[in-house]
């Protein structure tokens, strides 16, 4: 069955043996990613249709983000359009095998994803402060699906932007991620009032600092362009997701004065 | 074959399309300010404009325009799909229920 496998050095591996032609043309690696973001994009996409089904249907749905709210999710639009740049060159940097090149662009889009979390945690808070709930808001009470909606589906995207972070911290730092990982995840206990959502969220941290720890500890390795790669590609579909989200939450429900 | 995507451009497209894509949100903003079209068409005309972004994401930043043929059209293909058949099933639903006045 020769014409059924390849040499190795046709696959470039460099590790002797001969293997099959992969179907896709990519390690098994990023098929995998790839096979996972094809799942999580219809995940997205129902939450997404759901969220339009009901705007569109109900006449009454509010229009409460003013000036401020339209630019502060600009804002975090443009952080994170950014950091897929910054993540795109990192790629390029372990191409190349430039070590602390790849790992200053991956620090760089982690450091935008990061002001992305910050500003739409503003945001959160200060819709909460004016009594956005999960089940009322002050607009319109009788659509009291729209606090439902929103927080489903921008807590949902945040959740994915925090483990994307982590994820490219473990991938930039490896375990000298984790005591950084720890520090935030206490001070951020310590230091967020009590009364905030995210003084229980940042256990989302702690979370992640666990499965990290077991992760670097049960299986250390040196990770290399395509860990870099794949975690690019988880990296650009939480963007991705982010171009759907802030046109059909934010710019259908701008209040014009 | 190919293991990591690698071709020959130069990073300055990446810069052109990242400004595209920062173009594109502030065409956005401004048609939201706007609010030239009625909410059932305002979304159909911001879906279609973050269509063509992610479809600029997924092309170059996640360079699926330098994989494979097959890889490339059974993704595109499969997604696509899905969001035609949501589409199609709830959209025009959603436009039913407007016009019945339910709510």
């Amino acid at each position: 069955m020769a014409d059924a496998t390849l040499e190795h050095n046709a696959v470039g591996h460099g590790i002797p043996g001969a293997y099959e032609a992969p179907l896709f043309g990519a390690y098994s690696k990023k098929v995998g990613m790839w096979l996972f973001l094809a799942s999580d994009s219809l995940t997205f996409g129902a939450l997404l249709v759901a969220f339009s089904y009901n705007r569109i249907s109900n006449p009454a749905w509010p229009t409460p983000f003013a000036v401020e709210s339209i630019t502060n999710a600009s804002i975090m639009t443009a952080c994170l359009l950014s950091s897929s740049l910054t993540m795109v060159l990192a790629v390029f940097a372990a191409q190349r095998k430039d070590r602390a090149w790849t790992r200053n662009w991956l620090l760089a889009t982690m450091a935008f994803g990061t002001a992305f979390i910050v500003l739409h945690g503003r945001e959160w808070t200060h819709l909460i402060h004016e009594g956005m709930t999960p089940f009322t808001n002050p607009w319109a009470p009788s659509v009291p699906q729209f606090g439902g909606t929103f927080f489903t589906l921008t807590g949902m995207h945040m959740l994915h932007v925090t483990i994307g972070v982590i994820y490219l911290g473990v991938i930039a730092l490896r375990k000298k991620f984790l005591p950084i990982l720890a520090a935030l995840w206490i001070a951020g206990y310590f230091l967020i009032p009590t009364d905030s959502v995210f003084h229980y969220g940042i256990h989302v941290l702690g979370i992640g600092l666990i499965v990290a720890t077991v992760i670097l500890f049960l299986k250390p390795k040196d990770y290399d362009a395509h860990d870099v790669e794949v975690s690019g590609l988880y990296w650009h579909f939480v963007d991705l997701v982010w171009m759907f989200i802030f046109p059909l939450v934010y710019l259908m429900s701008t209040k014009i004065v | 074959m190919h293991d990591v995507a690698i071709h020959d451009d130069s990073k300055g497209q990446y810069f052109w399309v990242w400004g595209a894509l920062l173009a594109l949100t502030a065409v956005e903003v401004w048609l939201g300010y706007r609010q030239i079209f009625q909410p059932v068409h305002m979304l159909e005309v911001l879906l279609g404009l973050s269509v063509v972004k992610s479809a600029l994401i997924i092309a170059y930043f996640m360079h699926l325009k330098f994989e494979i043929a097959l890889m490339r059209w059974l993704l595109v293909c499969s997604v696509v799909a899905c969001f035609i058949i949501m589409y199609f099933f709830f959209f025009p639903d959603a436009g039913r229920i407007l016009r019945l006045g339910v709510h």
